[in-house]
């Protein structure tokens, strides 16, 4: 057993940049010694989505960059002993599995091992008889069709078929820190008990779930924090040493950076109280952390404690929230604030009039609009004058013709509202709405299936 | 801290955040650049000046978070979020913009600290 390994990540969302992976597969093999990279593409609301998409098609409903994503570091990875992980199965990892697999056929490793984790699908458990956990504000259980329900699994099915022999495991619904954790125990042998062991590998992989977030991405203040070369940001790679000692750096000739700050807005990052941040592996206590930059993009971390792992696991359902109606119209150049106010003042005029069972929001954005709430209090009492603002209408509804005939008032805007309006854009949108309950483990079957690729091409 | 001794400076000079969402909750981290002005962040950023900041969006709690070993601080700002990603009708539902509206706020620190930190 080496006594370092090292983690890198290649996307932190579904929708990530697609050419991440290359720098830090090459990065793992220059360095040498055992590693992995791993892939989260799959935030709360986006296995929903990919559950409509399998509805539609039962060969769909996974990432669907995941060829994109793959083929530019698969063989790399297979040759270089480096493991591929994934939570690109989304909501429906066989079927992952299958384009990989194929994939894999095509660039001549018909034998690589491919694992499916499953048991995360917990649609036919009757939710409703669970401890809710939280839930959307105003959110009727009667009132939407259940799209999805997943349990967060841990790292241990992952560990299971990587003791098995898996090269590539997919995963759906799983704790992101357990994506980067599972590697780690499995190469170091760590139990699935200590405490502070996991926690170091859990957070190495909180650190790491978002990609470029800890290595100057969704980081530059022009002036005040700058990132060199942004449009090339190297993604991150972890560190670990058997003795739990723990680094974040990122792949060598990129762009970005590795420093205190990056890694401190990161580390806090979606956290509520630092004492108590809960995993499917360990819960974390952050209190005690500090990080220290040791070397050119080159941070170290620690004083992380581990606590016992909840006895509970947290199950997302996802139901129909409806459809939310969007449109826009710019107005530009002398008086353009005066017609876009008018503009608004017609649009609400329109709403009402018409009867519409619509909740209504508007924006003046030039003036405010992602600040403001839905009373629009800073846009009205703005006195700025910007070159042009973007009227936009926000309208939602239990009925997709509502919020269509809401945001069509936008367009009609063109004929009937204030002079050289602009631009429409126009769209509706069909909505999502999410429920967390804390589940008896026992309740789950989890496992994994394991096959070459020939076996699940065939 | 005797008030004649200090300057009024936007805490975006001085600090940095990022923000993340959990329904209709927001946490804001904040870090000051240089850790001499931890101190009297804590002493002016209080919970009830935090929630005064996003009162247009509806705040009803703060709940801060120190970590002076960071150092940082993380506020968690309850109903902000016009009901969260899956419900909110703002453009920006996740409420990532949003720890823009903390840095927007002024604070008073000592001239020197203000000095060594480029303002």
């Amino acid at each position: 057993m080496a006594t370092v390994f090292r983690v890198g990540n290649a996307s932190g969302f579904s929708g990530d940049r697609v050419d991440a992976a290359g720098p830090v597969v090459d990065t793992l093999i220059e360095l040498g010694g055992p590693s992995a990279l791993f892939f989260e593409t799959l935030a709360e609301r986006t296995v929903a989505l990919a559950q409509l998409e399998k509805r539609k098609n039962p060969d769909r409903g996974y990432e669907p960059m995941l060829e994109r994503l793959l083929e530019p570091i698969l063989l790399k990875c297979l040759r270089h002993g480096i493991t591929l992980i994934g939570n690109f199965g989304a909501a429906n990892p066989p079927a992952a599995a299958r384009v990989i697999a194929r994939l894999a056929k095509r660039l001549g490793e018909s034998h690589v091992r491919i694992a499916v984790v499953t048991g995360d699908d917990v649609q036919d458990l009757n939710l409703n008889e669970h401890t809710v956990y939280e839930a959307d504000a105003g959110l009727d259980m009667a009132a939407g069709e259940l799209i999805a329900a997943n349990a967060y699994l841990s790292a241990q099915p992952i560990v299971q078929a990587l003791k098995a022999g898996a090269q590539v495991v997919v995963t759906g619904r799983t704790g992101d820190p357990s994506l980067a954790l599972a590697p780690l125990m499995y190469h170091f042998g760590w139990s699935m008990d200590d405490w502070q062991q996991l926690a170091v590998g859990a957070t190495a992989g909180h650190l790491l779930e978002c990609g470029a977030q800890i290595t100057g991405g969704y980081f530059e203040d022009p002036g005040y924090k700058d990132v060199p070369d942004p449009a090339n940001v190297g993604f991150p790679i972890a560190e670990v040493h058997a003795d739990g000692r723990l680094f974040i750096t990122k792949a060598l000739r990129t762009g970005g950076l590795v420093t205190p700050e990056t890694v401190k807005e990161q580390l806090l990052y979606e956290i509520h109280d630092p004492s108590h941040y809960i995993t499917p592996d360990v819960v974390l206590d952050l209190t005690g952390v500090s990080v220290e930059q040791v070397g050119v993009d080159r941070v170290q971390i620690q004083g992380m404690h581990g606590k016992p792992a909840p006895s509970t696991v947290k199950v997302t359902a996802c139901f129909d929230g409806g459809w939310l109606g969007e449109g826009e119209i710019s107005y530009a150049g002398p008086n353009c604030v005066a017609r876009a106010r008018r503009a608004a003042e017609v649009l609400r005029q329109r709403v009402a009039q018409r009867k519409l069972p619509v909740s209504l929001r508007i924006d003046l954005i030039g003036l405010a609009s992602v600040h403001d709430g839905d009373a629009g209090t800073l846009w009205q009492s703005s006195t700025a004058q910007p070159q042009d603002v973007r009227v936009r209408l926000a309208a939602s509804s239990v009925l997709q013709d509502d919020a269509e005939q809401a945001a069509r008032e936008v367009l009609a805007l063109y004929c009937c509202g204030p002079a050289g309006g602009g631009g429409v854009r126009w769209r509706t949108t069909q909505r999502i709405r999410t429920q967390s309950y804390l589940i008896d483990p026992g309740l789950l079957q989890v496992g994994y299936t394991l096959r070459t690729a020939q076996a699940w091409a065939a | 801290m005797n008030a004649t001794s200090t300057v009024k400076v936007p805490l975006h000079a001085v600090a940095h955040a990022r923000a993340g969402d959990k329904g209709n909750r927001l946490n804001v981290c904040l870090m000051p650049y240089d850790a001499r002005a931890y101190e009297a962040l804590a002493q002016q950023l209080t919970p009830e000046r935090v929630q005064a900041a996003y009162a247009h969006r509806g705040a009803t709690a703060v709940k801060r978070y120190d970590l002076p070993l960071l150092p940082a601080f993380n506020f968690v700002i309850d109903n902000v979020l016009e009901g969260g990603v899956n419900g909110s009708l703002n453009l920006d539902g996740h409420g990532k913009s949003n720890a823009f509206i903390l840095l927007g706020l002024w604070v008073d620190l000592p001239p020197e600290l203000v000095k060594a930190l480029g303002t």
